[in-house]
């Protein structure tokens, strides 16, 4: 080796060290300087990656919360209270750094055949902050069932509607009946409303006191502003390096920002688009950009003219530009959209379908076909769906003009845009949040009877094979379903994909990471508190 | 001294008919806002039977002129009633914003009300020199400036190029008084620089005004040095103005805030109306705009109380 590839080496790591360089460029630079893969591998864990070490004071940004927020895992809505979630409560399972299914409280789960009947066998090991007892099985019945039930006012009822049972078969082990076949039952178990909390002797949960089983516990907080936490000593998982950790709400872009770089917070949970390529530039500041499983959708009423011939959907599907519209609107920012639901950054992904491409003349011939030369349509969009949502829509009419297709921007108030808008124009522009399966996606808002179906697509081979691969155990079996209805949603479904958005955000560079973030929130999966450590 | 007393009871009187006609205005602009409380506590996620067992449990079924009446009957007997959202009490999500609203203004006023009246002296003194433009081009500039921007000049220079003061005023933990005044120096210094303008060109020309007075023009005769002059002759005759305008100015400290609470993360009462506005959480909008109109009230009912007394002709109108 010669002595200059030594000293490129020496910067790669220290390069490496400080977060500033992914392990792909890592490898790709390393082996150029002359490195084996093996070598290189070896270096990049040897020497790039320091280990965690414990101690210190957390403070981190949050960019979303609201003084009427509150402790009931039901109406979790804004990221502080996400965040806090994960950070002070327990689930029953966890999603890890590269995107598999950990143990939570669960330390392991089992189905019936048909994967109708679930059994997770609760952690002796841990226990409520305040309540100072061990989570038993009680306490997830009673959390779960927090969700069922007709006077229930939980975001997550839907969620639980094929659960026609939850029993506690023992102290540590609880068993979930459902409706029919559901392989993804124990990824369901992350979703962030199922927090378990302590039980009532009546069955219900004591979510007012802020209790939960968690790396951290509350020690003081005011909702819209903030919390202080300590670690719990004894935690029933690995991590919570950090001694105590601090909470801020942070809604401004700019406080957040300025935060990150005076240093008056250690990572921030949302960096703007706009800005990222000029706080890049700080040393002292380490930027993530995660592909997530959120995704912006443009759902087309399958069954409203123009929309209810598939050779039109597909018009509008070609005549957008997609590669143009992630460099303008989403700054580079995201992972290009297919026109099918189903993000790299979820399981059972599949690799091999064709990218569709921008291609205004086959548009055209495609509206020949169809008889609809001169298309007018109208996309009714609103700028709180997505930072540049109305640009993004200006673009796409712009790009679409070489098809010879004339999109009306319909420009609708903020407030209400999901109550007015979504679901009731033909036409929209909407932003779904990340989910943690192919399946929970499609049933929401794919399958023919989902109360969200927003693009009203009927499919008989896709509902078939959703309910088909939502009981099959064999994920070989499972990957070949799912790709068989990603081809089904492009070629024929009746919405336009125009990218997955990307998690954006940032931590100071004496703050470390593990190598692998997860995709399901930003921030490591909103556990940043319980992964991350200091460096020195 | 007697007479006063009396105005004050009327203008009290009038004072409540105006908070009264105000609580409508908003109850029902709130109404007016698409979506309701219940879509926007569960937001994006809601489903219809969500939203009906939610709209159930908050007593959104009823007409909104039941629930009005529900919440005048109780606000007449100083219970402001419970927060939709969080089932709170609205005293006790607001009494602590709001305490935290009234130091920040007050840190704000201490600095800003005598820098802007001795400023406003010196610049009548000075008129028409150098110093008097220089002053006027400043304070104009900063009173011509949003808040907002403003702030971020002030963080740009005084917290990330040279960090002498937090970028964020967030108050959590145990603050020493002196540290608190440190953290929350930048927001204070921001609403300086927006409400010294006006009181100090307000001075100055209550001030020139009087100058060509034939009582100062004795004055002046006698041989009073002209800080004298000023000080002692004039300024007694220029209160009244003065008062009127400081007091609009305290005012604006507490109600006008929202935007330097949103660029310093400040934890006042502004910010919690604005996440109420949010949520449509009634109750806590009512309570935050009758505070704010409350304080313009007293405020200005303050004025001219002090007006009065500094000014003993309007005691006995002709």
């Amino acid at each position: 080796m010669t002595k200059k590839n030594q000293q490129l080496i020496d910067r790669l790591a220290d390069e490496a060290r400080h977060g500033r360089i992914s392990r792909r460029g890592f490898m790709n630079t390393a082996i150029a300087a002359g490195l084996t893969a093996t070598t290189a591998t070896g270096l990049w864990t040897s020497k790039a990656q320091a280990q965690p070490k414990s101690g210190g004071h957390f403070r981190w940004g949050l960019h979303d919360g609201n003084t009427g927020d509150t402790h009931d895992p039901g109406t979790y809505l804004t990221r502080t209270m996400i965040f806090l979630a994960h950070t002070h409560r327990s689930y029953l399972t966890m999603i890890n750094g590269d995107g598999s299914l950990g143990p939570d409280l669960a330390d392991e789960w089992s189905a019936s055949e048909d994967a109708s009947e679930w059994t997770f066998e609760i952690t002796p090991n841990a226990g409520f902050h305040f309540a100072g007892r061990a989570v038993t099985a009680n306490d997830v019945v009673a959390s779960l069932n927090h969700h069922r039930g007709d006077d229930s006012t939980s975001a997550a009822k839907a969620l639980l509607s094929d659960v026609t049972d939850i029993t506690a078969e023992s102290d540590t082990t609880v068993k979930v009946t459902l409706s029919g076949g559901n392989a993804d039952f124990p990824w369901l178990m992350t979703d962030y409303h199922l927090a378990i909390c302590p039980a009532n002797d009546d069955g219900t949960i004591d979510w007012q006191s802020g209790d939960g089983s968690g790396p951290y516990k509350i020690d003081d907080g005011e909702m819209g502003v903030g919390f202080t936490l300590s670690r719990h000593d004894g935690w029933h998982r690995e991590g919570a390096y950090f001694d105590s950790v601090e909470i801020i709400t942070l809604n401004d872009p700019n406080a957040r920002q300025t935060a990150l770089v005076t240093g008056d917070v250690d990572a921030v949970s949302l960096i703007e688009l706009k800005t990222m390529a000029l706080l890049q530039r700080d040393p002292n500041i380490t930027i993530h950009n995660i592909p997530s499983a959120g995704a912006i959708t443009l759902p087309m009423f399958c069954d409203t003219a123009p929309f209810d011939n598939p050779d039109v959907r597909n018009a509008l599907k070609l005549a957008m530009n997609r590669d143009e519209i992630i460099e303008k609107i989403a700054f580079g920012a995201a992972t290009k959209g297919n026109d099918f639901h189903h993000s790299p950054a979820q399981p059972f992904w599949p690799e091999d379908i064709p990218q569709r491409e921008y291609d205004p003349d086959q548009a055209k011939s495609l509206l020949a076909k169809a008889g609809a030369e001169g298309l007018t349509v109208s996309l009714s969009t609103a700028d709180s769906v997505y930072a540049g949502a109305v640009d993004m829509a200006v673009l796409y009419a712009e790009q679409a003009k070489a098809a010879g297709i004339n999109i009306n921007v319909v420009r609708e108030p903020n407030d209400g845009y999901y109550s007015d808008v979504w679901l009731k124009k033909p036409f929209c522009l909407v932003s779904w949040g990340a989910r943690p399966t192919p399946d929970v996606m499609y049933t929401l808002a794919y399958k023919d009877d989902a109360a969200w179906n927003e693009s009203h697509w009927q499919n008989e081979r896709f509902n078939e094979l959703l309910l088909q691969a939502k009981a099959e155990l064999d994920e070989g079996l499972r990957s070949e379903m799912y790709r068989e209805m990603a081809m089904l949603a492009k070629d024929d479904g009746g919405t336009i994909i125009p990218f997955f958005n990307n998690f954006v955000y940032a931590n100071r560079a004496n703050v470390g990471t593990p190598e692998n973030l997860a995709a399901s929130w930003e921030c490591d999966g909103a556990r940043a508190a319980s992964r991350w450590w200091f460096n020195s | 001294m007697g007479d006063i007393l009396p105005l004050v009871a009327k203008r009290l009187g009038f004072g409540l008919l105006t908070l009264l006609v105000i609580s409508v205005i908003i109850f029902f602009m709130v109404e007016l806002l698409p979506g309701d409380i219940a879509q926007a506590v569960l937001g994006q996620g809601a489903t219809e039977e969500n939203l009906a067992a939610l709209r159930e449990r908050m007593g959104l079924n009823d007409p909104a002129i039941v629930r009005y009446f529900d919440w005048l009957s109780g606000a007449v007997v100083g219970n402001f009633g419970e927060s939709i959202v969080t089932g709170e009490r609205v005293s006790s999500i607001i009494t602590e914003r709001f305490v935290n609203t009234l130091f920040l203004a007050a840190y704000a006023a201490v600095i800003a009300v005598p820098f802007a009246i001795l400023l406003g002296i010196i610049v009548a003194l000075l008129r028409n020199t150098l110093f008097d433009r220089v002053a006027n081009v400043l304070t104009l500039t900063s009173i011509s400036s949003p808040e907002f921007f403003l702030g971020y000049i002030l963080i740009l220079y005084l917290a990330v190029k040279t960090s002498m003061f937090p970028a964020i005023a967030s108050l959590s933990g145990d603050l020493s008084f002196g540290e608190l005044l440190h953290r929350t120096f930048l927001p204070a210094l921001t609403l300086v620089l927006v409400v010294t303008a006006h009181m100090m060109r307000m001075t100055r020309a209550a001030i020139i005004n009087l100058l060509a007075s034939p009582y100062i023009e004795m004055a002046r005769l006698k041989g009073t040095p002209p800080w004298k002059v000023i000080v002692k002759h004039a300024l007694p005759n220029a209160w009244a103005p003065i008062i009127n305008v400081v007091a609009l100015n305290l005012a604006y400290l507490i109600t006008g805030v929202v935007l330097v609470e949103v660029v310093f993360v400040y934890p006042g009462i502004g910010q919690s109306l604005v996440d109420a506005v949010s949520k449509r959480d009634f109750p806590v909008v009512q309570a935050c705009c009758l505070i704010f109109a409350a304080t313009f009230i007293l405020l200005n009912l303050a004025a001219d109380v002090g007006a009065i007394l500094t000014n003993p002709r309007l005691r006995h109108p002709k």
